[in-house]
């Protein structure tokens, strides 16, 4: 046990306070949280193995989770290359506009999903500010198509990258860049072989957090998507379609999924957290 | 999610300074990504909001079915947000004050509901309450309508918003250590007046920082209230609910001009954000632990 630990131990005798505020979280997330996810997982288990494995094996079912984690994937691939830049950009660069610059991040996070859904569909549908020209010079669409899906969930998961690269930057020691453009090396070596292995950690833990968010999106995506079955139907909205149908079991089992892949997606994402602790303390 | 602290850059030495070009180029990109993808869809909202004049624009707020969503998106938040406040006030005060066993499954268990899908967070409630769930026949016993009705509504986005004041409050009463609470106790304090007095004046803009990220969220929450609400007009449209109802209806106009509602919100939340990022910046948070030689 740590100092702080015991430390810790120890203050239970003198605050007050610990069996009631403890008892209160529990009893909230209790019922609030965890008896109605642990439910779920009861219903699903209802169903009977063969009886999920139907459901998920379902050619729609496997359509849209494929559509789904991919291009969850290339967007949240996306958002880690450019918040990288975003991020290097607001903490090693002065510029006008940088502080303005640095709020607008955080407004995907502020910005209600259906009002980004709304306004990402009007800008890139065919008669849309970028949707024309783009269809113009490259003869495709983007609203309706998984290519919209793509733009919205970029959006969602913007500022995740940006929010975890940022602080890291902000404590590298310049030093070891200085010492190694000193023992000769060009500035692109040092950014290479100094600062990315020190940035690393957080780029994934951004990438995991934009991953996860978007893997379950639904607001921003519906009316961009066009939600055709086995083409732009993502997971979330199937969940949606099947319980508007009366379908149950179907719903629950995909529900079920997606609740231990997001569980899944919390553990590695506190995971990269320590790690990415870990390496910040250590250099 | 952490708040982001941009402080002044501190001069480079000339060798670690990135080239000239390189330096445009990236500033380019990023501005360029931040233009396409924030600037231009909220400029984009007021501009289709405004597309047929402003008498058209406000004349979309008379309509009753939208005053109603706004009134229903008001008592959401009205009830959510307390019940979260006053969650994350007992949750930061067990984690951050006390050890014992378990306690960071706990705290990844607030955090649970920011991983969840929004579609999920809502289907859970209608297999616990729906007329096909759990507690469905009970309920119809009882005449007690939950889903489809405001009860689940609020429920779903309780269930959405309850890690913001908690996640925010936890780091920062951990940094502030106990001593002070200690030093009240023995003066005599009781624990509540500890609470008032010593450890809640200490938190009090991260507290605020919490409360309006919980707000905007509740107000603005799509996905958990569209599956537990049942869309029915005037009666359970929350303005997230009603935007959608009014674009389907290819009703743009009155569309965005909701939807300019829960953007100015938004801009007006990062700009309440930004300041309370300043106030924190201003006052540092000292000393973590008194040191044991």
């Amino acid at each position: 046990m740590s100092w702080r630990a015991l430390h810790l131990w120890y203050q239970r005798k003198v605050l007050p306070g610990f069996g009631l505020t403890l008892g209160i979280t529990v009893a909230y997330l209790g019922l609030v949280v965890l008896i109605p996810l642990s439910a779920t997982f009861l219903r699903a288990s209802g169903l009977g193995w063969d009886g999920i494995v139907r459901a998920l094996t379902s050619p729609r079912v496997v359509a849209s989770f494929e559509l789904s984690f991919s291009i969850s994937l290339y967007a949240a691939l996306i958002n880690a290359f450019l918040g990288t830049i975003v991020g290097w950009v607001l903490i090693r660069y002065d510029f006008p506009g940088r502080r303005i610059v640095d709020a607008i991040v955080d407004l995907p996070f502020a910005l209600p999903t259906a009002v980004a859904g709304i306004a990402l569909t009007a800008i890139y549908s065919a008669n849309g500010l970028i949707g024309q020209p783009f269809a113009t010079l490259t003869g495709l669409k983007v609203a309706y198509t998984p290519l919209g899906i793509l733009i919205a969930l970029i959006f969602v998961g913007l500022p995740f990258v940006v929010r975890t690269v940022q602080p890291v930057l902000e404590d590298l020691e310049v030093e070891y860049e200085e010492a190694a453009a000193s023992l000769g090396a060009s500035r692109w070596q040092t950014i290479r072989r100094v600062v990315f292995p020190q940035i690393v950690p957080a780029i994934l833990t951004g990438f995991a957090l934009a991953f996860a968010r978007a893997v379950g999106e639904y607001g921003s995506v519906v009316f961009i998507s066009g939600n055709m079955p086995m083409k732009t139907e993502i997971v979330p909205l199937l969940i949606i379609t099947k319980l508007e149908q009366y379908d149950y079991a179907g719903a629950t089992a995909i529900a079920a999924l997606m609740l231990v892949i997001s569980f899944v997606l919390l553990f590695g994402i506190n995971a990269l957290q320590r790690w990415s602790h870990h390496v910040r303390v250590a250099t | 999610m952490s708040s982001a602290v941009i402080s002044p850059i501190p001069k480079a030495h000339p060798t670690v300074r990135d080239p000239w070009l390189f330096r445009i180029g990236l500033i380019t990109v990023a501005s360029a990504f931040l233009l396409l993808f924030v600037v231009i869809p909220v400029w984009t909202v007021f501009r289709e909001a405004l597309a047929k004049g402003v008498g058209t624009y406000f004349a979309a707020f008379q309509d009753s079915a939208g005053r109603s969503a706004i009134g229903l998106t008001l008592l959401v938040a009205a009830i959510a947000v307390p019940c979260n406040l006053i969650f994350g006030l007992y949750a930061s005060w067990a984690i951050a004050k006390f050890q014992f066993p378990g306690k960071s499954l706990l705290v990844t268990f607030i955090d649970l509901p920011f991983a969840v899908s929004p579609v999920v967070s809502g289907l859970i409630y209608v297999l616990l309450f729906g007329s096909r769930g759990w507690f469905g026949p009970l309920l119809s016993s009882w005449n007690v309508q939950i889903i489809f009705a405001v009860p689940g509504i609020v429920l779903a986005t309780i269930f959405v918003t309850c890690p913001f004041v908690a996640r925010e409050l936890i780091p920062i009463m951990q940094a502030q250590g106990s001593e002070e609470e200690q030093a009240a106790l023995s003066l005599g304090a009781s624990g509540w007046q500890t609470f008032w007095r010593v450890t809640l004046p200490k938190a009090k803009w991260g507290l605020l920082y919490g409360v309006i990220l919980c707000n905007a969220r509740s107000m603005g929450e799509f996905g958990a209230v569209s599956v537990v609400s049942g869309h029915i007009r005037g009666l359970t449209n929350t303005i997230p609910l009603h935007v959608e109802i009014l674009y389907n209806e290819y009703n743009f106009v009155a569309a965005f001009a909701m939807a300019s509602l829960l953007t100015l919100l938004a801009l007006l939340t990062l700009v309440i954000k930004s300041f309370l990022e300043w106030r924190m910046r201003a006052a540092p948070i000292t000393a973590e632990l008194p040191s044991f030689g």
